[in-house]
């Protein structure tokens, strides 16, 4: 939309790399034909989301307004950038941060892009990307020249491509590494960017480093290849290699990775990767894009499998310089301080004290601290990216990264700075103490900005940030240190399986009406490099969940035993008990006239699943379904119990039993007499309601009743921990989405 | 006179009256039930409420020519317009289209009573950015190109009285300029002299 965009080809002309700017040309013509409609929608999609441009709520061409649908009628008519996702429609781009590594010339970049493109937000993502909203298509091959210039791409940001590699951002300074992995980080990012076997994917790739396996800076664990620094000793010498997992990941049902090599020597790395890319693009699912994931593969395979497949496949590649080109370099490594080494400080005020100590990390370089600027949703403007630059400029030789829980750390300050450090990063909001604690929620877009967010995570996050901080400093010092992460919807952007308390969206009728309500997940472990994921214990209205949080907190400040963490103290009270506790929160406002359930935080709207696309379920609405799903619910929770007392076959087969219950709930509506026998449910449920796609997810399709289907044919199969972990998390996704498809029953009639 | 300088995608900021005394929170459903009401000829879309940051952009409406903000940068709170796709017409035309749907936003905010009469305009500030930096870089050189247009559009707005003009250094921002006027005006009486 910009009147520019004609000129910054030229303008910019020799100052980007010659490739980069070559794939932008064409990118810019796939657009033009697109407009011209010589491309087909479904392709061009495919391009520009392995670009990183991102669809957005609303781009279906339709909003609910609070009271009803209205059409959104954009100027380029009936153009689409996509299937069902109109031209006009503002979208999202993401930037890939190889590792959250950034310079100061890259921040003013950022800072630019977001005043002149988006809404002058820059925002930081859980695997330490940048995410602009509100970006017009026409404006993205301009927004992209302008990166591409100060060294930054997009490709394969986002669609079935390698994503982003992250790495723990303390890398190279932290007293637990091993040693530094960032080079590492950065030949593999560089590597599989573009290369093609990486191109055909059935589903993302994401690689993740981390220099130890006790901290949690890397989750190496829930990603589908995962690196953690190690070494032996050979001939007397200390030789580099890494602890390799492959196959885990979050979405939907959480994997953890499997163990893939204890040791895997650091010339062997790349190669290693490459074999797995191409067996996951032989092998991996590519039809059905929610068992897509390699840990789907692995998990079907058998990690021994598997893992035979790619040392076979490691055989036939044929050598490539790369592999071990950047070795040497990479073993000599090291950044460099800009000031000298200094003392830490002594007289200071309160405010500063906090800060010291929730804002800095001590380096394993005596007098050098890292320091983290938290912010605020993960959300940063172009003048605070601006003096951030300046910052790092001043103080250090531009060492500042990206992290995953949506901040920066600047690294390599002296301690003798930090009072002017912290003077600066106040004088512009970003002083604020508390990284890493309790306040400092990390949250994925939910329904402000995601297309298939289901409540809202920022508002939820936003006002429990405020509540929080407001009385932190008369927090207990125990829940100082817990994690938040809410997600708008199961997909878990937002990592909610990894945090003391997560929450995802879900939605439930009260009284007829659709109201945002969060599972609360609870048992997660971000330690350990996500060491264990949680489980949903409650659907709790989102009006509620602050009082959620207070009610945990201040139970496990009351009950704790002596150094016990929030995770031990979940296991020893309990989930049944901790339900309990939250039983009364669960219910309805006992005031019918008290609208205030009916909309979600930050949004005044009353709440719909429309926004989500229109959903095909509608019928006749039965209240009885309402007591049905609720005893379903209470079976899944049963299993989850079950399964943690050690009893992994009757947490199996209870799981497997809350969906036939669920199925048989809906079925009911149209047919009150189905019997008990799960083959008639699961046959009946299959004609009525997967047949007629009455309850298939807008987005994730099929992929819920599946779970039914699967579980049903594997009925009389043992069960083992993994496979009725899987179950549970299963079973209650399979029970959101018949409450999600109840509710659309409610809303079509309602319409 | 023209400039050799297209000004195209004009903010124009007007600051408000006892910034301390305004509440954000009030304006999310002001600005849905602008959406709904389909209130300017523009295409309203969203609202995006950056309450959370310092000194940010505040509460958005976005829109598909223009976003709408009640905006904190710089902790300067005004209410913002930003135009997003091009206009055609001359420097004077396109100045004057902001100003003037700046300037008809504040008046139906200070009417909304969700907002109970605290959004008020100060009656003497504007901020007048150009949010495109190949167009307009923020350089000592853009300001002389473009001072006689815009003296002559800060002429037509205020009606000859006196006003001081600044414009901020940094090179790294958007080309802007603060506008002060001796005199306070009303929002009708602005919107009055642009239509003269
Ligand atoms: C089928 C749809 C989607 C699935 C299954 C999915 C799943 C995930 C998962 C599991 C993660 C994070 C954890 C990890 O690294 O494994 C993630 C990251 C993220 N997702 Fe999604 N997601 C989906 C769509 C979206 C959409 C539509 C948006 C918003 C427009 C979105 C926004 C994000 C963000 C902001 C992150 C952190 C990101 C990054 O930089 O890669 N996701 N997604
Ligand atoms: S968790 Fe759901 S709502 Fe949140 S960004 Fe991912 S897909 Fe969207």
């Amino acid at each position: 939309m910009k009147v520019s965009n004609t000129q910054w080809k030229e303008k910019l002309s020799g100052k980007m790399p010659e490739n980069l700017a070559r794939e932008l040309d064409i990118y810019e013509t796939e657009i033009a034909l697109r407009k011209q409609g010589k491309i087909d929608e479904r392709l061009f999609a495919e391009t520009r989301l392995r670009r990183g441009t991102y669809g957005q709520r609303y781009d279906n061409g339709q909003r609910y307004d609070g009271t009803k649908f209205q059409e959104i009628t954009y100027p380029s008519g009936d153009l689409t950038k996509g299937p069902n996702t109109m031209w006009d429609a503002p979208g999202m781009q993401r930037i890939k941060i190889p590792g959250g590594g950034l310079n100061a010339d890259q921040l003013e970049t950022m800072a630019e892009l977001a005043e002149e493109y988006s809404d002058n937000i820059a925002h930081v993502t859980t695997r330490q990307d940048f995410q602009l909203h509100y970006i017009h298509i026409d404006d993205t091959p301009s927004l992209m020249r302008r990166l591409a210039a100060a060294g930054i791409t997009t490709r394969e940001a986002c669609g079935n491509s390698v994503r982003n590699v992250t790495a723990c951002p303390y890398a190279g300074t932290c007293q637990d590494e091993v040693f530094d992995v960032t080079p590492y980080s950065h030949a593999l990012a560089k590597f599989l960017l573009g290369h093609p076997d990486c191109q055909n994917f059935g589903r993302k790739f994401k690689p993740a480093f981390s220099g130890c396996a006790q901290h949690a800076c890397g989750l190496t664990n829930m990603h589908d290849v995962g690196f953690i620094a190690s070494t032996r000793n050979e001939n007397g010498a200390q030789k580099r290699g890494f602890q390799m997992f492959v196959g885990g990941g979050l979405g939907t049902v959480p994997y953890m990775a499997k163990l893939f090599d204890s040791f895997v020597p650091v010339e062997e790395i790349l190669p290693l990767t490459q074999a797995i890319a191409r067996v996951f693009a032989r092998l991996g699912e590519k039809k059905n894009r929610n068992r897509a994931r390699i840990k789907f593969l692995v998990h079907d395979l058998g990690i021994e499998k598997f893992k035979e497949l790619v040392l076979e496949e490691r055989k036939t590649l044929a050598p490539d310089l790369r592999w071990t080109d950047f070795v040497k370099d990479a073993e000599q490594f090291v950044e460099a301080p800009l000031r000298q080494a200094g003392e830490w400080p002594s007289a200071a005020s309160e405010g500063f004290q906090r800060w010291l100590k929730t804002n800095t990390r001590a380096q394993k370089q005596p007098g050098y601290v890292v320091v983290t600027v938290a912010l605020p949703l993960g959300d940063i403007t172009a003048n605070q990216l601006r003096a951030l630059a300046d910052i790092v400029r001043r103080f250090t030789k531009e060492t500042i990264r990206t992290t995953i829980e949506q901040n920066f750390v600047i690294r390599w300050v002296s301690q003798n700075d930090l009072p002017e450090v912290y003077k600066a990063l106040e004088a512009v909001g970003l002083g604020d103490p508390g990284a890493g604690a309790i306040v400092d929620i990390v949250t994925c877009p939910g329904t402000d900005t995601c297309k298939l967010g289901i409540s809202s995570s920022r508002g939820l996050a936003g006002e429990l940030h405020k509540r929080l901080a407001e009385k932190s400093y008369q927090l207990d010092e125990s829940v100082q240190h817990l994690h938040i992460k809410i997600s708008g919807c199961f997909n878990s952007c937002g990592q909610h399986h990894v945090a003391d308390l997560g929450f995802y969206g879900v939605s439930r009728k009260v009284g007829g009406f659709a109201v945002p309500h969060f599972q609360v997940v609870l048992g997660g472990e971000w330690e350990h490099n996500a060491g264990s994921y949680g489980l949903p214990v409650a659907a709790i209205p989102s009006k509620n969940i602050p009082q959620v949080v207070t009610r945990l907190t201040e139970r496990y400040v009351a009950d704790r035993t002596h150094g016990e963490t929030f995770k031990d103290f979940v296991k020893r009270v309990g989930k049944v008990e901790l339900k309990k506790a939250l039983e009364d929160l669960a219910k309805p406002p006992a005031d019918p006239s008290d609208r205030s359930f009916f909309s979600d935080w930050g949004d005044p709207r009353e709440y719909t699943l429309g926004d989500m696309g229109v959903g095909e379920c509608a019928g006749e609405v039965v209240s009885s379904i309402e007591f049905d799903l609720a005893a379903a619910e209470r079976e899944v929770f049963e299993a989850q119990v079950a399964l943690e007392s050690g009893q992994i076959e009757k947490a199996g087969k209870t799981a497997y039993q809350s969906m036939v219950h669920a199925a048989k709930a809906l079925v009911k509506i149209n047919h009150q007499n189905i019997s008990d026998d799960p083959g008639e449910i699961v046959a009946e449920f299959r004609t009525r309601f997967y047949d007629t796609q009455k309850f298939w997810d807008p987005y994730a399709g099929g992929k819920f009743a599946n779970y039914l289907f699967d579980a049903h044919q594997k009925a009389s199969q043992p069960h083992t921990g993994d496979s009725s972990r899987y179950l549970i998390d299963e079973a209650q996704l399979f029970i959101d989405a018949a409450h999600s498809c109840y509710n659309k029953m409610g809303t079509a009639v309602g319409v | 006179m023209s400039s050799p300088i297209n000004l195209q995608h004009v903010n124009v900021k007007l600051l408000v009256k006892d910034p301390e005394s305004v509440d954000l929170e009030p304006l999310i459903p002001v600005f849905h039930s602008w959406i709904r009401d389909h209130v300017f000829d523009e295409l309203l879309l969203d609202v995006a409420d950056y309450r959370h940051v310092h000194e940010g952009p505040g509460v958005v409406l976005i829109g598909h020519q223009a976003n709408y903000s009640v905006d904190n940068t710089d902790n300067r709170l005004g209410v913002r317009y930003n135009r997003k796709a091009p206009l055609d017409g001359t420097n004077q035309d396109r100045l004057t289209q902001a100003t003037r749907a700046a300037l008809t936003a504040f008046q139906r905010l200070e009417a909304e009573s969700g907002l109970k009469g605290k959004l008020r305009f100060g009656g003497r500030e504007v901020e007048v950015f150009i949010n495109d930096r190949l167009l307009a870089p923020n350089l000592a050189a853009t300001l002389e190109a473009v001072k006689p247009e815009l003296q002559a559009f800060l002429k037509k707005l205020f009606r000859d009285s006196e006003y001081s003009l600044s414009h901020g250094a940094d090179p790294r921002g958007l080309f802007a300029v603060a506008v002060k006027t001796s005199l306070e005006f009303a929002l009708a009486d602005l919107l009055a002299n642009l239509a003269s």
